[in-house]
């Protein structure tokens, strides 16, 4: 059983304030979205779980399994089972993708301890064959060329063969085609269970159709203001995001 | 002990590194000289050479004449670095040798000289993949050996010494013609001086099928290493040849300048493979060029990875009609290190054909420096000339010059010219960290994958090598 608990966090870049004062709590098996409109700090909260180095934390604390990360380079919160499936996947020319996660995989292994290629190939194809991707995809060099629906699935792919205890998928269904969509969701579902911790952040509605969260949290001004179950995100479908603005205006100060 | 001044008779070089091992090059053993010609450079030098070779009269004419044009010759900085300006001809060594033929079995060289090849792995390398091993230590080949089945089919694979020796009319009827003393001042330099190398001849038809090495290995201090190379492929032959190079890590500049000359007869192969790993004090000036007659094909593989100065630009002259040359190579330019290399490709046939993919990479304070000369006259035709050249930049400090000089005349030739600049962004680094590699190893993976279309044409146990020096190189790159 794992957690990943944000506790009163304040974020900023150079000296505006991005993040202010936000909570959330994050239990293995339990998948949480974040909806809110553009610009409130979404994709900023899934960077600094990661540990972009850009973003400076001015307060409070991000908990993996009771233990701080913020002190930790990036690097070393992914290997401690942190997952992060970007918005924008960087490119990597020439590094095919089965040999980039045959790298991922090896930097979590014991100093000194060689990756069993054989026995590493054999996991590296079972995923594949869960998430219906096909054989050759894996010798292309990571992101190069790829189309928006390709990306995607394959962070899917890196996140099912890391096998993170937290994921924050940040706008996975951002540039993606309704077909595109569909499988990425697939994909995510397949990877859900009583292991996998996901805290999903996205802007729309329609993600949530094909990944059904446990609970929804709406994002607003750096900080969260609204919580619910799936019910909350259909109604900020059919509502907007005016409705959640027009309740905090009333509350008050 | 035979020496020609008394300040310059050194019995033993002195270590000076108190800790080594930081690189697998960096390494010294004390090691007793039985010849050496002094410190400085003068007609007295090229005598003692001469006189210890035991060689003929016209060589040591030609070594004279050739000192005349280097000391004639002004340094040319008004287009290279004035790093060049820092080389300090009176203070280098330019003969160090411990005997005058190697030997042909392991067991045979000298403990002293033999460690440090093991250390460097070159007898693992022999029994594993090569089909015959030149080691030289300072001037002169310390163990050299071609595989029985090679020999036996007329291959010759000595050093220059005992090429000149043994096979004078071959010798010299193709030295000095494919790059002329006059050349530059450094092939004017070696010509004087020149030591050690390798000599080969394939008889017409032979296909070597392993490939023949040379090791390069500078063990003394102030010292310069001017090997000369003569390959002649002779028609219809094919032999691959990689030569390697290291040097410890001295305190002052040990300068390297090598001459390299290959003839590929009519339909023959040569294929060159350099992987040099010199320390960061060494100034590499190499004149490398192949003449390819009618339908030979000439593939240079150049790899550069340190020195403090490299500048090298192996060529081709495309001789024969449907000749084809090629160069490709790669440079890693480190805190301190200046890598100016390229190639050169002559057309002087028709539909000849030549390929340049260039690949660099600037770490930090380092700089690289593309120079290419692409000539095809007016009076050719059917002629054709690809020339890439991609640059890395990993440090916002880093740097990178292109210069790309390409002149083609008439309208029946075509080329094809394409250059990028590209830098190993942040977010790619935080991309990869998020994955659970450590900085260190996201940036060398960044680096093996700008290369890895090139890498993969070496043979697979120099990619690994290459893998594995840049792995080391961009180990120190972050922080």
């Amino acid at each position: 059983m794992s957690s990943l608990v944000i506790h009163d966090l304040h974020v900023s870049i150079g000296d505006r304030p991005i993040i202010k004062n936000l909570s959330l709590t994050v239990n293995s098996g339990e998948v949480h979205a974040i909806m809110g409109p553009n610009g409130t700090g979404k994709s900023t909260l899934a960077k600094v779980i990661a540990g972009h180095p850009d973003y400076t934390v001015t307060g409070g604390d991000v908990l993996l399994d009771g233990r701080s990360v913020l002190e930790q380079e990036a690097d070393e919160r992914a290997r401690a089972g942190l997952f992060l499936a970007f918005q924008y996947p960087s490119e990597i020319p020439g590094v095919s993708i089965a040999n980039f996660l045959r790298a991922a995989v090896q930097a979590r292994l014991p100093e000194g301890e060689e990756i069993d290629a054989t026995a590493y190939y054999k996991r590296l194809y079972a995923k594949m064959d869960l998430l219906k991707i096909e054989r050759k995809f894996t010798s292309r060099a990571v992101n190069e060329g790829f189309s928006g629906g390709e990306k995607k699935r394959c962070e899917i792919l890196q996140m099912a063969m890391l096998e993170p205890k937290m994921a924050v998928m940040d706008e996975t269904d951002s540039g993606l085609d309704i077909d595109a969509l569909r499988i990425v969701s697939d994909g995510v579902n397949a990877l859900r269970g009583p292991g996998l911790g996901v805290l999903m952040i996205t802007h729309y509605q329609r993600l949530l159709n094909h990944i059904v969260p446990d609970f929804v949290h709406v994002m607003y001004d750096g900080r969260i203001v609204k919580s619910g179950d799936k019910s909350l995100a259909l109604d900020l479908e059919s509502r907007g995001y005016d409705w959640v603005k027009q309740e905090l205006a009333a509350l008050p100060a | 002990m035979k020496s020609l001044t008394d300040s310059g008779s050194a019995a033993t070089v002195e270590n000076p590194i108190a800790g080594i091992d930081q690189t697998k090059g960096d390494f010294t053993y004390d090691v007793a000289y039985e010849f050496d010609a002094g410190t400085g450079l003068s007609e007295r030098t090229i005598d003692y050479i001469s006189s210890v070779k035991k060689e003929a009269d016209w060589i040591r004419a030609f070594r004279r004449q050739a000192l005349q044009v280097f000391q004639s010759k002004p340094m040319p900085t008004h287009w290279a670095t004035r790093d060049l300006e820092n080389i300090d001809f009176d203070r280098i060594r330019y003969y160090l040798a411990s005997g005058q033929k190697p030997k042909r079995t392991w067991d045979e060289v000298p403990e002293d000289i033999k460690r440090t090849f093991e250390r460097l792995g070159i007898p693992e390398q022999e029994r594993k993949f090569l089909a015959g091993v030149e080691a030289q230590f300072d001037s002169e080949a310390a163990y050299s050996n071609i595989k029985e089945i090679v020999a036996k089919q007329g291959v010759i694979f000595v050093n220059s010494t005992e090429g000149l020796r043994e096979h004078p009319d071959l010798f010299r009827r193709w030295f000095g013609k494919v790059i002329p003393t006059g050349d530059n001042k450094f092939s004017a330099l070696n010509s004087a001086v020149f030591s050690g190398g390798s000599f080969i001849y394939v008889p017409p038809g032979v296909k070597v099928a392993q490939p023949l090495q040379a090791y390069f290995r500078i063990n003394a201090e102030n010292f310069g290493q001017f090997e000369r190379t003569l390959i002649i492929a002779d028609e219809g032959s094919e032999v691959t040849y990689m030569e390697g190079c290291t040097a410890p890590k001295f305190s002052t500049a040990t300068l390297h300048s090598a001459v390299v000359e290959l003839v590929a007869l009519k339909g023959a192969k040569i294929q060159y493979i350099t992987v040099q790993n010199w320390a960061n004090n060494v100034f590499n000036l190499v004149t490398k060029r192949g003449l390819a007659h009618a339908e030979a094909e000439i593939k240079w593989i150049d790899c550069n990875i340190g020195s403090r100065l490299t500048m090298k630009y192996p060529g081709v002259v495309l001789k024969g009609r449907k000749a084809r040359g090629e160069v490709i190579s790669i440079a890693l330019a480190n805190d301190g290190q200046h890598q100016d290399t390229g190639a050169k490709m002559i057309h002087a046939a028709d539909e000849t054909t030549s390929n340049v993919v260039s690949k660099s990479i600037s770490v930090g304070q380092g700089r690289a420096t593309y120079r290419g000369q692409v000539h095809i006259p007016k009076r050719l035709r059917g002629c054709r000339n690809n020339t890439e050249c991609d640059a890395l930049l990993i440090n916002t400090n880093s740097r990178t010059d292109t210069y790309p000089a390409i002149t083609v005349r008439g309208d029946r030739n075509s080329i094809q010219h394409e250059a990028s600049v590209s830098k190993v962004s942040e977010d790619m680094i935080f991309y990869m960290q998020q994955r659970g590699l450590s900085e260190g190893q996201a940036m060398s993976l960044a680096v093996n994958g700008f290369i890895n279309d090139l890498a993969r044409q070496f043979p697979m146990e120099y990619s690994v090598e290459l893998k594995r020096l840049i792995d080391l190189e961009m180990e120190g790159s972050v922080g």
